[in-house]
């Protein structure tokens, strides 16, 4: 079994501690399985389980470093692998920038876990594809999708006396349905913690309608459009830009976050007012694990608050060094929206482009997170609150910090990719598109 | 995966105790040196194969990995990380009822592959129940007991750690001493042992060696609020230590002094260059944007070879199989039937997975397939794609081409992109005499921001460094240059290639595919080339 009960991983970790001769001794437990099917030309292509554990042990002499993993847990290995790591530790050069391991931390757990998620079966996975495959089947459609689905846990302790242990589940979703011509293309992508609140036969009628509705596209002149960026649309260059909230980087004078003459720009306003964007990793939709990497308690930090810069991400070096509190590294990311959905955005709209998708989003130039991709899987003109013909996909070259200042409406956040972030629809004025795509 | 998402991991085992599955166990130094026997991986891979056909499957091919790396990762004068990983265990893979199944353990005993073998049959066996038709597998001779290793002089894990690192610690003085305010330089070192067994009869044991010696200079005025980076001109390289050795013979120098590097790296000469572009870029003009002849130094086009044939003729694509990620192709079956004109007649682009100190060299592929060297694109005509054994059929072949591989024992193996590299001309002409030729152009090196649609049709790249031609003379460095290309038209305006003697590779070394997502390292050699009327835009924006 894969998941190691939490005494269990307990009694591990109080050994490897014990084993060690180190200054000082951080240890993690992380394992259990990741199951897997994908599809293509309405046929099941590949699908494969992994189970695995693996024991992480960082021990530290001063500020020498060595770590060294293992995944068997009998007592030799587990002193073996202390000793593996103090060897790399004596190796190893001083890091100037060590900071000692945390103190005795509590957390409170954040709720990540699905009895139902963990449940799943390679049959139940064959449906799941089934259930994609045969609708397109039978409407003369070509569904290639994935399903991969994870049941893990994670345990960590330190010299110091800390420890935790939660278990997660997560299950990720995406459908491309394409009609048998190559003319038109839809895509559908849900993301979820319980399994039971997905069903693949709802789930890829939106790519079927979006395949059949999308073929035969009209090109149009690029140039500058108010779109609506679907969730996951948005979520592409919201959390491309995401990346870049560090406060070193910031500080150091090389991020959009640099201020002119030196500073960051904590406290000044580079979005528009409508612009919340926090960290929370007790959130009911995208809860994540309540600590970072270090083993430091996450809390909800506000990072945009009305336009303005709230607060940067700072190691705990960097905190230290520039006299910060030391704070945990960011888990989600949470942008509120408002209370309506992409469906009614549409109806309030005159004239504007629907985006599904953005995808191959690169960053151009990093000054000002110029950010360059292009839409695909379901791109439509708006007209008077319909969605009036298919478009070409289009290529765009915007930055995230000017599209954010250019809101006409929010619409409801939702959960997207990956599980830990939230983004509703938007609305935006002058998106900038430079060129047309002919790729369907 | 980028060297974004490195950095990313470097961050993490910082902190954290745990290196990522992908990457593996990390051990000491001395154990980057050792191998399993060859006797003991036989043994497990006829447990596996005779596990599967008792189990019913009617072909079954073994994967005993071994993926060793070690990554120094320096900024400054501090080393950042250190790690050494090793990542091994066994995957099998069978086809039972028609499809396709596999399993892996990381378990090295007999009955732990044996059962990985029962798994990944009956996972074939329930996708069987709603697969339509069956998977056909083009034949491929049985190997007996072979094995290859990559030509290299000097084991890279075998260096001293501490040798590593006063090479990075002299580079990042370099480049400070030069006027760098920030530098980042890294060594990323690759050793599969790979072993591969098959129902065919084929027993082959492989040890693939990999190096990436990448660096990042940037500058800072603090006056203006702008930075600016230029990365370093090195490939990686499927080569050994002795990549880095720089030797004067394999350094390439442009018109300007620009210098680049084919098979060794003088990686603290490029850092002192990269600390004076960066600084040079502070300063340099904006493009102005428009149509110009385009001078594409191969450190930059094996990217657009890259992104703009490589993977449209990626047969999975073509057909489908990448439709819900990476995406299609606009380069059809019908297309190749059709002698679709890809370029102009000068273009000439071959597959190769035996390049020498090529990132895609191999003996043989991850399903037992002897490699080899064909033609892609002929005199501008598009000819063929790259097959494994369940496609071949599909494009009329009788056998594979080769191009099967897996990042790791626990992945299953797939098509991926095998060296794909331009024909040099023929006719001597060099850098010099081709620039000479150019009224208005930008010559362009290193790899920049590039993204390309999921058919492979629209691109957008950008460059390391840019600088502007007037009437046949290099000129200054300029800045904020990015051009916006449609594949065909773009080969169809490539007007002139430079000779052999300009000949270098340029390398990817995590191209990723593949869901679950996989990397692969691949190499794409070209001479400098010419593309006439290419459009350019402005890349510069203001936050306000």
């Amino acid at each position: 079994m894969s998941i190691l009960s939490e005494a269990k991983a307990k009694a591990i970790l109080d050994k490897v501690i014990a084993f060690s001769t180190a200054d000082e001794t951080s240890a993690q437990l992380t394992g259990g399985r990741r199951g897997n099917v994908r599809f293509a030309r309405n046929d099941i292509s590949t699908s494969g389980l992994v189970e695995d554990i693996d024991l992480g042990v960082q021990v530290a002499f001063g500020k020498r470093v060595g770590i060294a993993t293992i995944n068997q847990f009998d007592d030799a290995s587990l002193e073996r692998v202390v000793r593996r790591a103090e060897e790399l530790a004596r190796l190893a050069p001083e890091n100037p920038e060590f900071m000692p391991a945390v103190a005795k931390q509590t957390y409170r757990a954040s709720d990540t876990f699905s009895a139902a998620t963990a449940a799943l079966t390679a049959e139940m996975r064959a449906k799941i594809a089934q259930d994609s495959i045969q609708p397109c089947r039978n409407q003369n459609l070509v569904a290639a999708g994935f399903l991969e689905d994870g049941h893990t846990f994670m345990a960590h302790a330190n010299s110091n006396g800390n420890f935790g242990y939660q278990v997660s589940t997560e299950a990720d979703y995406t459908c491309t349905v394409r009609t048998e011509d190559g003319t038109g293309s839809g895509w559908v992508a849900s993301n979820v913690r319980d399994i039971s609140n997905f069903d693949a036969s709802d789930d890829v009628q939106i790519a079927m309608r979006k395949a059949a509705a999308s073929s035969s596209a009209r090109a149009l002149e690029p140039g500058k459009y108010t779109v609506i960026l679907e969730p996951a649309a948005a979520s592409g260059l919201i959390s491309f830009m995401m990346n870049f909230f560090g406060a070193r980087q910031a500080d150091e004078g090389r991020s959009f976050l640099s201020k002119q003459g030196g500073g960051n720009k904590i406290g000044d306003q580079i979005m528009d007012p409508q612009v919340n964007i926090y960290t929370d990793p007790w959130n009911d939709t995208v809860p994540v694990l309540p600590w970072d990497g270090e083993g430091l308690p996450r809390e909800r930090v506000d990072i945009i608050k009305e336009g303005k810069v709230a607060n940067l991400e700072y190691s705990r070096y960097w905190a230290e060094k520039q006299g910060k509190p030391q704070t945990a590294g960011w888990g989600n990311t949470i942008m509120e929206g408002g209370t309506r959905s992409t469906a009614e955005l549409i109806a309030s709209t005159e004239r504007g482009v629907l985006v599904t998708r953005t995808w191959y989003i690169r960053m151009v130039d990093p000054q000002t997170v110029l950010l360059t991709g292009l839409t695909r899987d379901g791109t439509f003109y708006i007209e008077d609150g319909q969605l009036k013909y298919p478009i070409k996909n289009f290529r765009f070259n915007e930055s995230p910090v000017i599209m954010l200042n250019n809101i006409d409406e929010l619409g409801r956040s939702v959960r997207v990719e990956g599980g830990n972030i939230m983004v509703p629809p938007m609305k935006l004025r002058d998106f900038t598109f430079t060129s047309l795509s002919d790729a369907v | 995966m980028d060297r974004r998402h490195f950095l990313a991991f470097s961050s993490f085992v910082t902190g954290a105790a745990l290196t990522p599955a992908f990457f593996g166990k990390a051990i000491a130094q001395s154990q980057l040196q050792d191998a399993i026997d060859v006797a003991v991986k036989k043994r497990l891979a006829d447990a596996a194969l005779t596990a599967a056909t008792t189990a019913g499957a009617s072909y079954c091919d073994v994967r005993v990995g071994r993926y060793l790396r070690q990554f120094v990762i320096t900024r400054e004068r501090n080393v950042e990380n250190i790690v050494n990983t090793e990542s091994t265990g066994t995957g099998v893979r069978v086809i039972a009822d028609g499809s396709w199944g596999f399993a892996a353990t990381n378990e090295l005993t007999e009955d732990a592959v044996a059962a990985a073998a029962r798994q990944a049959t009956a996972i074939a066996k329930a996708n069987a129940k709603i697969q339509t038709s069956p998977v056909q597998l083009a034949p491929t001779p049985g190997k007996g007991e072979v094995s290859w290793r990559t030509p290299i002089q000097k084991n890279a894990m075998e260096v001293p750690i501490a040798d590593k690192v006063d090479l990075l610690m002299g580079v990042n003085d370099a480049a400070l001493a030069a006027g760098a305010s920030f530098v980042n330089s890294m060594l990323f070192l690759v050793n599969e042992q790979k072993y591969f067994a098959s129902t065919d009869g084929s027993y082959i044991d492989q040890d693939v060696h990999r190096i990436w010696a990448p660096l990042t200079v940037t500058a800072i005025d603090q006056s203006t609020g702008k930075f600016r980076s230029r990365d370093g001109l090195s490939a990686p390289m499927g080569l050994g230590w002795e990549y880095m050795d720089g030797k004067p013979e394999h350094k390439f120098v442009a018109p300007n002094g620009l210098t680049t590097y084919g098979m060794s790296y003088d990686m603290k000469e490029d850092a002192i260059a990269a600390a004076e572009d960066a600084q040079a870029k502070l300063k340099a003009p904006s493009v102005e944007p428009g149509k110009y002849d385009l001078v594409l130094d191969p450190n930059h086009l094996g990217l657009t070879i890259h992104e703009s044939i490589g993977h449209p003729l990626e047969l999975d694509r073509v057909l489908g199989y990448e439709a819900n990620y990476a995406g299609t192709s606009f380069a059809s079956i019908e297309k190749r039937n059709e002698n679709f004109q890809y370029g102009s007649e000068i273009v000439n682009v071959f597959a190769d997975k035996t390049q020498v100190g090529s990132l895609g060299a191999v003996g043989y592929d991850d399903e037992g397939v002897k490699t080899k060297k064909w033609d892609l694109i002929k005199n501008g005509t598009l000819v063929d794609f790259q097959t494994i054994r369940d496609q071949a059929h599909i494009v009329g072949k009788d056998e594979s081409d080769g191009c099967c591989y897996a990042d790791s024992w626990s992945s299953v193996q797939f098509q991926r992109m095998p060296n794909v590299s331009l024909t040099p001309s023929k006719t001597p002409l060099s850098v010099e005499q081709m620039i000479a030729g150019v009224d208005k152009g930008i010559y362009i090196s290193g790899r920049g921001s590039f993204s390309i649609d999921q058919q492979r049709y629209n691109a957008q790249f950008g460059g390391t460094v840019f600088y502007e031609i007037k009437n046949g003379k290099l000129g200054p460095m300029i800045e904020d240059v990015a051009y916006q290309m449609r594949t065909p038209e773009f080969w169809g305006a490539c007007s002139a290639i430079c000779d052999e003697s300009d000949y270098r590779m340029f390398g990817s070394f995590f191209d990723g595919k593949g869901q679950p997502g996989q990397v692969s390292s691949v190499s794409h050699g070209s001479s400098t080339s010419r593309f006439d009327g290419i459009n350019v835009i402005n890349t510069a924006r203001s936050l306000g």
